[in-house]
Protein backbone atom coordinates (compact mmCIF):
# COMPACT_ATOMS: atom_id res chain seq x y z
CA UNK A 1 0.00 0.00 0.00
CA UNK A 2 1.52 3.58 -0.83
CA UNK A 3 1.61 5.32 2.41
CA UNK A 4 -0.52 8.48 2.06
CA UNK A 5 1.86 11.62 3.64
CA UNK A 6 1.18 13.81 6.09
CA UNK A 7 1.54 17.52 4.85
CA UNK A 8 -0.53 20.58 5.11
CA UNK A 9 -0.75 22.92 1.86
CA UNK A 10 -0.49 26.73 4.14
CA UNK A 11 -2.97 29.72 2.39
CA UNK A 12 -0.72 32.00 1.46
CA UNK A 13 -0.65 35.30 3.97
CA UNK A 14 -3.28 33.78 5.98
CA UNK A 15 -1.17 33.28 9.45
CA UNK A 16 -0.42 29.67 8.43
CA UNK A 17 -3.66 28.03 8.18
CA UNK A 18 -4.17 25.21 5.86
CA UNK A 19 -5.79 26.14 2.70
CA UNK A 20 -9.17 24.52 3.06
CA UNK A 21 -9.60 26.14 6.64
CA UNK A 22 -11.18 29.60 5.40
CA UNK A 23 -13.45 30.69 8.37
CA UNK A 24 -13.59 34.15 8.89
CA UNK A 25 -11.39 35.04 6.21
CA UNK A 26 -13.04 37.56 3.50
CA UNK A 27 -14.60 36.07 0.28
CA UNK A 28 -17.14 38.03 -0.34
CA UNK A 29 -20.81 37.33 -0.24
CA UNK A 30 -21.78 33.90 -0.12
CA UNK A 31 -24.18 32.91 -3.47
CA UNK A 32 -26.94 31.57 -1.29
CA UNK A 33 -28.73 30.51 -4.09
CA UNK A 34 -29.97 26.54 -4.68
CA UNK A 35 -29.50 24.93 -7.40
CA UNK A 36 -30.35 21.36 -8.74
CA UNK A 37 -27.12 18.41 -9.05
CA UNK A 38 -26.54 17.82 -12.24
CA UNK A 39 -26.40 14.05 -13.09
CA UNK A 40 -22.45 13.57 -12.72
CA UNK A 41 -22.81 15.05 -9.37
CA UNK A 42 -25.54 12.95 -7.93
CA UNK A 43 -23.12 10.03 -9.06
CA UNK A 44 -20.12 11.05 -7.47
CA UNK A 45 -22.25 11.26 -4.44
CA UNK A 46 -23.73 8.08 -4.67
CA UNK A 47 -20.22 6.82 -5.54
CA UNK A 48 -18.85 8.42 -2.09
CA UNK A 49 -21.41 6.67 -0.31
CA UNK A 50 -21.05 3.21 -1.62
CA UNK A 51 -17.46 3.56 -1.22
CA UNK A 52 -17.27 4.51 2.37
CA UNK A 53 -20.18 2.12 3.10
CA UNK A 54 -19.89 -0.77 5.75
CA UNK A 55 -19.70 -2.92 2.69
CA UNK A 56 -16.87 -1.54 0.98
CA UNK A 57 -15.50 0.33 3.05
CA UNK A 58 -12.67 1.33 0.85
CA UNK A 59 -11.37 4.71 2.95
CA UNK A 60 -12.96 7.04 5.63
CA UNK A 61 -14.63 10.47 4.54
CA UNK A 62 -11.86 11.37 6.57
CA UNK A 63 -9.79 10.50 4.09
CA UNK A 64 -11.38 12.35 1.58
CA UNK A 65 -11.26 15.57 3.65
CA UNK A 66 -7.24 14.87 3.91
CA UNK A 67 -7.10 14.76 -0.09
CA UNK A 68 -9.22 17.62 -0.65
CA UNK A 69 -6.94 19.53 2.12
CA UNK A 70 -4.01 18.67 0.15
CA UNK A 71 -5.02 20.17 -2.72
CA UNK A 72 -2.83 23.24 -3.71
CA UNK A 73 -4.81 26.82 -2.83
CA UNK A 74 -4.85 27.58 -6.71
CA UNK A 75 -6.43 24.40 -7.05
CA UNK A 76 -8.18 24.19 -4.26
CA UNK A 77 -10.07 27.60 -4.72
CA UNK A 78 -10.63 26.89 -8.57
CA UNK A 79 -12.33 23.75 -8.12
CA UNK A 80 -15.76 22.89 -7.39
CA UNK A 81 -17.40 21.09 -4.50
CA UNK A 82 -17.94 17.72 -6.56
CA UNK A 83 -15.01 18.03 -8.78
CA UNK A 84 -13.20 18.35 -5.29
CA UNK A 85 -15.00 14.97 -4.31
CA UNK A 86 -14.18 12.61 -7.85
CA UNK A 87 -10.40 13.97 -7.72
CA UNK A 88 -10.14 12.83 -4.31
CA UNK A 89 -11.92 9.66 -5.08
CA UNK A 90 -10.08 8.66 -7.70
CA UNK A 91 -6.75 9.03 -5.96
CA UNK A 92 -8.08 7.51 -2.84
CA UNK A 93 -8.89 3.84 -5.16
CA UNK A 94 -5.45 4.17 -6.50
CA UNK A 95 -3.87 4.76 -3.09
CA UNK A 96 -5.99 1.92 -1.70
CA UNK A 97 -4.46 -0.58 -4.24
CA UNK A 98 -8.46 -0.57 -5.44
CA UNK A 99 -7.81 0.39 -9.03
CA UNK A 100 -4.31 1.38 -10.92
CA UNK A 101 -3.95 4.69 -12.48
CA UNK A 102 -3.61 2.56 -15.86
CA UNK A 103 -6.81 0.81 -15.14
CA UNK A 104 -8.55 4.51 -13.94
CA UNK A 105 -6.73 6.26 -17.53
CA UNK A 106 -7.19 3.05 -19.71
CA UNK A 107 -11.43 3.40 -18.68
CA UNK A 108 -11.20 7.07 -19.07
CA UNK A 109 -9.56 6.51 -22.37
CA UNK A 110 -12.60 4.12 -23.57
CA UNK A 111 -15.45 5.95 -22.14
CA UNK A 112 -13.69 9.09 -24.17
CA UNK A 113 -13.20 6.85 -27.46
CA UNK A 114 -17.34 5.84 -27.10
CA UNK A 115 -18.57 9.23 -26.24
CA UNK A 116 -16.50 10.65 -29.76
CA UNK A 117 -18.36 7.64 -31.65
CA UNK A 118 -21.69 9.09 -30.44
CA UNK A 119 -20.96 11.92 -31.56
CA UNK A 120 -21.13 13.75 -28.19
CA UNK A 121 -19.36 16.31 -26.78
CA UNK A 122 -16.33 15.71 -24.44
CA UNK A 123 -16.08 18.85 -21.36
CA UNK A 124 -12.85 19.68 -19.51
CA UNK A 125 -9.81 18.00 -19.82
CA UNK A 126 -7.23 15.47 -17.76
CA UNK A 127 -6.66 16.17 -14.02
CA UNK A 128 -3.49 15.31 -13.05
CA UNK A 129 -2.96 13.08 -10.37
CA UNK A 130 -0.60 15.50 -7.88
CA UNK A 131 -3.56 17.12 -6.60
CA UNK A 132 -1.23 20.42 -6.52
CA UNK A 133 -1.39 20.77 -9.92
CA UNK A 134 -4.38 22.22 -11.74
CA UNK A 135 -6.45 20.27 -14.05
CA UNK A 136 -5.43 20.88 -18.40
CA UNK B 1 -12.59 2.46 23.02
CA UNK B 2 -11.64 4.34 26.12
CA UNK B 3 -14.05 7.28 26.58
CA UNK B 4 -14.32 8.67 30.27
CA UNK B 5 -14.48 12.19 29.80
CA UNK B 6 -12.02 14.66 30.93
CA UNK B 7 -13.90 17.68 30.84
CA UNK B 8 -17.59 18.19 32.59
CA UNK B 9 -20.53 20.97 31.52
CA UNK B 10 -19.53 24.54 32.62
CA UNK B 11 -15.64 23.63 32.48
CA UNK B 12 -13.92 26.23 30.63
CA UNK B 13 -11.86 25.12 28.39
CA UNK B 14 -8.83 26.87 25.65
CA UNK B 15 -8.68 25.68 22.28
CA UNK B 16 -5.06 24.67 21.46
CA UNK B 17 -3.31 27.08 19.76
CA UNK B 18 -0.81 25.11 17.71
CA UNK B 19 -0.43 24.50 14.17
CA UNK B 20 -0.59 20.86 12.23
CA UNK B 21 0.70 18.37 9.83
CA UNK B 22 -1.58 17.24 8.15
CA UNK B 23 -5.52 16.60 8.26
CA UNK B 24 -7.40 17.53 11.57
CA UNK B 25 -11.05 18.79 12.67
CA UNK B 26 -10.49 22.05 14.67
CA UNK B 27 -10.58 25.62 12.59
CA UNK B 28 -8.25 27.60 12.87
CA UNK B 29 -10.05 30.48 14.32
CA UNK B 30 -10.95 28.87 17.41
CA UNK B 31 -7.36 28.21 18.02
CA UNK B 32 -6.09 29.83 21.43
CA UNK B 33 -9.62 30.83 22.12
CA UNK B 34 -11.83 30.39 25.26
CA UNK B 35 -15.10 28.86 25.59
CA UNK B 36 -17.06 26.55 27.86
CA UNK B 37 -18.49 22.88 27.65
CA UNK B 38 -21.56 22.67 26.77
CA UNK B 39 -21.92 18.79 26.55
CA UNK B 40 -20.03 15.31 25.15
CA UNK B 41 -21.27 14.48 22.02
CA UNK B 42 -19.75 11.15 22.12
CA UNK B 43 -16.48 9.09 21.79
CA UNK B 44 -15.26 8.70 18.19
CA UNK B 45 -12.49 7.55 16.64
CA UNK B 46 -9.45 9.96 15.74
CA UNK B 47 -10.53 11.73 12.06
CA UNK B 48 -6.70 12.98 12.31
CA UNK B 49 -5.07 9.04 12.21
CA UNK B 50 -8.44 8.12 10.14
CA UNK B 51 -7.28 9.75 7.46
CA UNK B 52 -4.39 8.08 7.15
CA UNK B 53 -5.90 4.98 7.63
CA UNK B 54 -5.31 4.34 10.37
CA UNK B 55 -7.48 2.51 13.31
CA UNK B 56 -7.86 5.79 14.77
CA UNK B 57 -7.09 4.86 18.53
CA UNK B 58 -7.05 6.10 20.98
CA UNK B 59 -10.76 7.24 20.41
CA UNK B 60 -11.38 10.96 21.49
CA UNK B 61 -14.35 12.17 23.18
CA UNK B 62 -16.10 15.04 21.05
CA UNK B 63 -17.85 17.76 23.00
CA UNK B 64 -19.97 21.10 22.50
CA UNK B 65 -17.92 24.33 22.89
CA UNK B 66 -19.68 27.48 23.45
CA UNK B 67 -17.80 30.48 22.08
CA UNK B 68 -18.56 34.49 22.66
CA UNK B 69 -18.84 36.04 19.40
CA UNK B 70 -16.87 39.07 20.81
CA UNK B 71 -14.21 37.04 21.94
CA UNK B 72 -13.46 35.51 18.67
CA UNK B 73 -13.74 38.50 16.21
CA UNK B 74 -12.24 41.58 17.50
CA UNK B 75 -14.60 43.57 15.61
CA UNK B 76 -18.09 41.51 16.19
CA UNK B 77 -20.74 44.01 15.37
CA UNK B 78 -23.40 41.76 16.43
CA UNK B 79 -25.75 41.46 19.63
CA UNK B 80 -23.04 41.64 22.40
CA UNK B 81 -24.32 37.95 23.89
CA UNK B 82 -23.98 35.94 20.23
CA UNK B 83 -23.12 32.81 20.62
CA UNK B 84 -20.85 30.23 18.21
CA UNK B 85 -21.12 26.67 19.04
CA UNK B 86 -18.24 24.37 17.89
CA UNK B 87 -17.81 20.37 18.12
CA UNK B 88 -13.70 19.96 18.89
CA UNK B 89 -12.18 16.84 20.28
CA UNK B 90 -10.53 16.40 23.77
CA UNK B 91 -7.37 16.47 22.78
CA UNK B 92 -7.46 20.04 21.29
CA UNK B 93 -9.01 21.57 24.56
CA UNK B 94 -7.02 22.55 27.92
CA UNK B 95 -8.63 23.35 31.13
CA UNK B 96 -8.93 26.90 32.59
CA UNK B 97 -8.27 26.03 35.94
CA UNK B 98 -10.35 27.94 38.90
CA UNK B 99 -13.00 28.70 36.19
CA UNK B 100 -16.50 27.47 35.75
CA UNK B 101 -19.62 29.83 33.69
CA UNK B 102 -23.00 27.77 34.55
CA UNK B 103 -26.40 28.44 33.05
CA UNK B 104 -27.85 26.88 30.15
CA UNK B 105 -27.30 30.04 28.08
CA UNK B 106 -23.73 30.09 29.86
CA UNK B 107 -20.66 31.19 27.13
Amino acid sequence: MTEPMRKTEIRQGAGGRAVHDVGGLDFGPIDRTEHDLALWEKRVDAMLVLLTGPKKGAFKIDALRRVIEDYGQQVYDKTAYYEKWIRAIRNLLVEQEILTRAEVEAKIAAVEQAMRAEGRELVGGTVPWDTTEAPI
Amino acid sequence: MTGAAQFQPGDVVRVDDRLTLGHCRTPYFLRGKTGVIVSAQGVFRDPEKLAYHKPGLPAQVLYKVRFRQTDLWPDYRGRPHDQLEADIYEHWLVKVEGERRTGSHAA
